[in-house]
């Protein structure tokens, strides 16, 4: 299983994390220090894979992000890169051509994307147009929700001068 | 509306934190929105309450502490509308783990929402549920999700599927509960719930035997029937990736095709048509082939003997392991790992490739391919490959020459043929990176010199040249400073030439020039520095015409800063000067150091020895009283905080020595045997084996007639012939400290009478997986303390690893805790966990004892916790 998923910027600035297994906050920021650490400081032509703790992370750089996902001895690396590939490509038809900015301003989205993809550390969808599909639909209903909203204060607003 | 929050926006906030030049810049702006927020929570603002979330989130992104934002996830999260209960969510599952406890506050929201009639906000609580959920929570939530599983819209089923595996891991008696569910996901047509399907019974066969045996009989053919299919299918655009269709799919049915096939022959019968048409048919030009290439011959390894697939699939690794693509070769190193345990020979046949990947420019690769290397090692191929790796260490880096080193010492002690092959490729270890060899790792060297007597001369002669052509190496100097020191002789003499040998000329001063050049080495530490004074000391007897100079180095430590360096070198200066007549006897060679002894205790047999004798010697009044026995003083070197444990190598096996002839040493101190002379006294505190026990401690105590002219201390050598004689009265009568020295060696019998009453054991607590035994006793005079040796035994067939017992007490007792004997219990009570405690019961007589325990521990790297209370203590504790 994955147990987390962490973008990172080449500056080292941490753009998303998702945990699926228990760590706690300290953990964790000695897990982003760490691996932060290992991933930004290897070649460009070195493998995507480093052993870390018993487990191994998975990395792919992607422009200015690393994308890096944690998974047991026992996976298979080759598909987790794949997956990373998978959610790259989801980002980029949400986003249209996705940028770090993107992620930056729209980090709740990209975790509702993620959400969409992986549950429990494990993969929940191999198509992306279903993923894109799902996530228009529930952003179409924030959307509804808040043209309701303001035309009831408008109402309200009408009402009360 | 609060002053504070005078509604930045979300995007605003993000972009004044982003246009901060200095980190004190970026702090002073979080500060100010975290009192926004603060004040908006404080005011109950429930316009701003997701925006000030989403600001949270960000800010808890960026490393700060958002703890006070936790209650507001609840309350979006128990708000009624989609976009609150959305971020609520995200919030949820962002901020909190599953280990606080305001977490089961959420679990009444959530089965809300697991029931509501919104699908979309049925998938969020599915979502933040099984990311998050804790055990009590899958407790209480199975059923909910049990029923989604069978929910009309395919997206909840998948969400459902996948939720359902975090409850079972988090608890495993539930899967039965899932079985048939997860049997009928089989038979769906979506990908999505087919793929979140078949990772269901992947970790359902992994919790429970009777699912697996259920999959196996059930389900096998149909999913063979659908690999088939999706490798057969035509282009699905949808799903397409790299020309295959769903390689995610193919991957995971492969995964679980491979657990049903494991140790099934019928099963994986029935499966290798289907997996010899995956390794064929899929193109490895694309890292979605090589992906489910990978997984097919894991499948094709772990499944029932098939000969011919075998083939098929060491045939795709060796492809892997020459293609250019680091990733590729990664994995292929990864799958030969366990490639290797079915058929060696094939694996083999790689070895000169994976001897190359060990000088790779990759890291990651570097270490995969050595630790293959270190599987592939039999005695038939030791030699050459140890040479290829030693060859290795010379090119490698820094950071590789630790993890190389250590493997190849392991290696290289575990299937020497021959001891001048050890010897020999120790030795180079030592040259090149002997700075990265542990402690172990050339004591063990130094007891095989010590052993060969027929390599005495070679070995000594080897480490000197090599000493002259290098010094930097650390571990190098010691072995070689602590083989001239006690065979110098043969070194200078010639003695025991080999034919392999070059003869060279090494005069007497040329061996005492080196250990001078070891002491006043720059980097020398206290450790070397010290094992060559006493070489020094050694060399005094064997080279009568140097004994001047030798005095000269000696007495040039005197004013040295480190205490032990002073003090070796002013007793070592009184032996020189004072006594001539003892000295050659007392700097005898060492008795040939016992392998056993010293292998046992590597392996941690008696592992309370050194930690025991640690503590309580530094107590010891460290003085002048030992000008003589230098060795002896080692034992209480122990002690020096600044010096690794076994210090240097007289004393750390004279400890061993001392050990082992501990028991037969009987007559009381004092008593019998006529009045020797001190030297012998100190020749059996030296090689005590090689004298009767009786006499030794006979002796040990006219020790003190003998030195009493030096003004030794009295009490210190009482304590020294204590150590000697294991006798009763002898023993009580010597100071505490000593007591506990001896008890590190061996068990003191009356020990246990001392004790108060004797109580039964009883045990504590037992499951199906793991029993606790208290052994229970009292210190005398101290009723109102326990002390409880607790046993824990493993009735699984599992190891567990990272052991954890923990206990808690009410008010009135008081608890400690000794640390464990091991944190691993070996699997079906093939061994156990000790640990002592201490209860100190301050309302004795009043209160019996009770107590709560919590034992944590991972199977496969799994968490598991049992928890219980012991309350049948005996009544009068």
């Amino acid at each position: 299983m994955i147990h987390f998923v962490l973008l990172i910027s080449r500056q080292g600035k941490v753009r998303l994390t998702k945990w699926y297994s228990p760590y706690s906050q300290k953990e964790r920021t000695k897990v982003i220090r760490e691996l932060g650490g290992v991933i930004l400081n290897r070649g460009p032509k070195l493998c995507n894979f480093v052993d870390w703790r018993g487990f191994k992370v998975v990395y792919k750089r992607y422009a200015s992000l690393y994308f890096c996902m944690c998974i047991d001895q026992d996976d298979n690396e080759l598909e987790v890169l794949e997956i990373i590939h998978h959610f790259v490509e989801i980002l980029d038809r949400y986003f249209g051509s996705v940028c770090e900015l993107d992620l930056i301003f729209n980090f709740h989205k990209a975790y509702y994307i993620l959400d969409e993809l992986l549950l429990a550390g494990e993969l929940q969808e191999s198509s992306k147009k279903t993923v894109a599909r799902l996530i228009a639909a529930q952003d179409s209903l924030v959307e509804t929700a808040k043209e309701q909203a303001s035309s009831i204060s408008n109402i309200i607003a009408q009402a009360t001068k | 509306m609060n002053p504070f929050s005078s509604g930045t926006r979300l995007r605003d906030m993000i972009r004044a934190i982003r246009s901060c030049k200095t980190a004190a810049e970026e702090r002073a702006v979080v500060r100010k929105e975290c009192a926004a927020i603060r004040a908006a929570i404080s005011e109950n603002d429930q316009d701003y309450r997701h925006r000030n979330l989403a600001k949270l989130m960000f800010i808890h992104m960026l490393g700060y502490p958002t703890h006070f934002g936790q209650m507001e996830c609840l309350k979006l999260i128990a708000s009624s509308g989609f976009p609150e209960k959305r971020i609520g969510y995200l919030g949820l599952m962002l901020l909190l783990d599953e280990r606080q406890e305001v977490l089961m506050l959420v679990t009444n929201s959530l089965k809300q929402d697991l029931n509501h009639s919104n699908q979309y906000i049925i998938g969020l609580a599915l979502c933040a549920l099984g990311n998050i959920c804790s055990a009590e929570m899958a407790r209480d939530l199975a059923p909910e999700v049990e029923k989604l599983l069978q929910f009309r819209d395919p997206n909840i089923r998948k969400k459902a599927a996948l939720c359902s595996i975090r409850i079972i891991k988090k608890v495993p008696d539930l899967a039965e509960n899932f079985i048939n569910p997860a049997a009928s996901l089989l038979r769906e047509k979506h990908h999505g719930v087919l793929i979140t399907g078949v990772q269901l019974c992947t970790d359902l066969c992994k919790v429970s035997s009777e699912a697996l045996e259920y999959f196996r009989e059930k389900c096998t053919e149909g999913l063979v029937k659908t690999l088939k299919d999706m490798a057969n299918s035509p282009y699905a655009p949808e799903y397409d990736i790299a020309g295959i269709t769903d390689p995610f799919l193919h991957i995971r049915l492969l995964k679980l095709l491979r657990i049903l096939g494991q140790g099934d022959a019928d099963a994986s019968d029935c499966m290798n048509d289907i997996l010899a048409q995956v390794a064929t048919k899929i193109e490895s030009n694309k890292n979605a082939g090589n992906a489910i290439l990978y997984e097919c011959v894991g499948t094709i390894m772990s499944i029932e003997d098939n000969g011919g697939l075998r083939v098929l699939a060491i045939n795709i690794l060796g492809r892997f392991l020459s293609n250019r693509d680091n990733n590729i070769r990664y994995v292929a190193l990864n799958m030969l790992m366990k490639a290797i345990t079915v058929d060696a020979q094939a694996v083999q046949r790689h070895r000169a490739t994976i001897l190359e990947c060990v000088k790779d420019s990759d890291a990651s690769i570097r270490k995969k391919a050595l630790d293959l290397v270190y599987l592939l090692v039999n005695e038939s191929n030791v030699k050459p490959l140890t040479k290829e790796l030693i060859e290795s260490l010379e090119a490698s880096d820094q950071e590789f020459k630790g993890v190389l080193t250590a493997k190849i010492c392991s290696l290289v002690e575990k299937f020497s043929p021959e001891k001048i092959w050890y010897i020999d490729q120790m030795l180079k270890v030592l040259s090149e990176a002997g700075n990265f060899v542990k402690d172990e790792v050339w004591h063990a060297l130094i007891v095989v010199i010590s052993n060969a007597s027929d390599l005495h001369g070679y070995s000594v002669r080897a480490l000197y040249r090599a000493f002259q052509t290098s010094t930097e190496q650390e571990t190098l100097v010691r072995v070689a400073v602590w083989c001239i020191g006690e065979y110098g002789d043969m070194l200078v003499n010639n003695v025991g030439m080999l034919d392999i040998e070059e003869p060279i000329t090494v005069t007497e001063s040329d061996a005492v020039d080196a250990l001078e050049v070891s002491i006043k080495r720059l980097n020398s530490d206290l450790t070397t520095k010290a094992m060559a004074l006493i070489a020094l000391l050694k060399l005094s007897s064997r080279f009568p015409s140097c004994s001047e100079r030798i005095k000269d180095i000696i007495l040039q430590n005197k004013r040295s800063f480190v205490l032990e360096l002073q003090q070796r070198s002013i007793e070592f200066n009184c032996i020189l000067q004072k006594h001539q007549n003892i000295r050659s006897a007392l700097v005898e060679r060492m008795p040939v150091l016992d392998e056993a002894t010293f292998s046992g205790r590597r392996a941690g047999s008696l592992p309370t020895s050194v930690s025991t004798s640690t503590g309580t010697a530094r107590n010891l009044p460290n003085g002048i009283a030992k000008p003589a026995a230098a060795p002896v003083a080692d034992l209480l070197d122990l002690s020096s905080d600044d010096a690794p444990a076994p210090n240097s190598s007289g004393g750390d096996f004279l400890q061993d020595l001392l050990g082992v002839d501990l028991s037969p040493a009987s007559a009381p101190p004092g008593t019998s045997q006529p009045p020797k002379a001190g030297t012998d006294v100190l020749l059996d505190l030296l090689s005590i084996g090689t004298s009767p026990p009786a006499q030794s401690s006979s002796s040990a105590s006219n020790i003190l007639s003998s030195i009493q002219d030096d003004k030794t201390s009295l009490v210190n050598l009482n304590g020294l012939a204590s150590l000697t004689s294991l006798s009763p009265n002898a023993t009580s009568a010597s100071p505490a400290p000593m007591m506990d020295l001896l008890d590190g060696f061996g068990p003191s019998p009356q020990k246990k009478e001392e004790n108060g009453p004797a109580y039964p054991s009883l045990v504590a607590y037992e499951s199906s997986t793991l029993r606790m035994t208290f052994n229970i006793s009292k210190q005398p005079g101290n009723p109102q303390t326990t002390l409880i040796q607790a046993i824990f035994t493993n009735l699984s067939p599992n190891v567990y690893n990272d052991f954890l017992f923990q206990a808690a007490v009410p008010k009135f007792l008081q608890l400690h805790l000794d640390p464990a004997s091991s944190n691993t219990l070996p699997a079906s009570g093939n061994g156990s966990i000790i640990q002592s405690m201490k209860v100190t019961n301050s309302q004795h007589g009043k209160k019996s004892l009770v107590m709560r325990i919590r034992i944590a521990y991972k199977i496969n790297s799994k968490d598991v916790l049992e928890e219980g209370q012991v309350s049948n203590f005996p009544r009068d504790l």
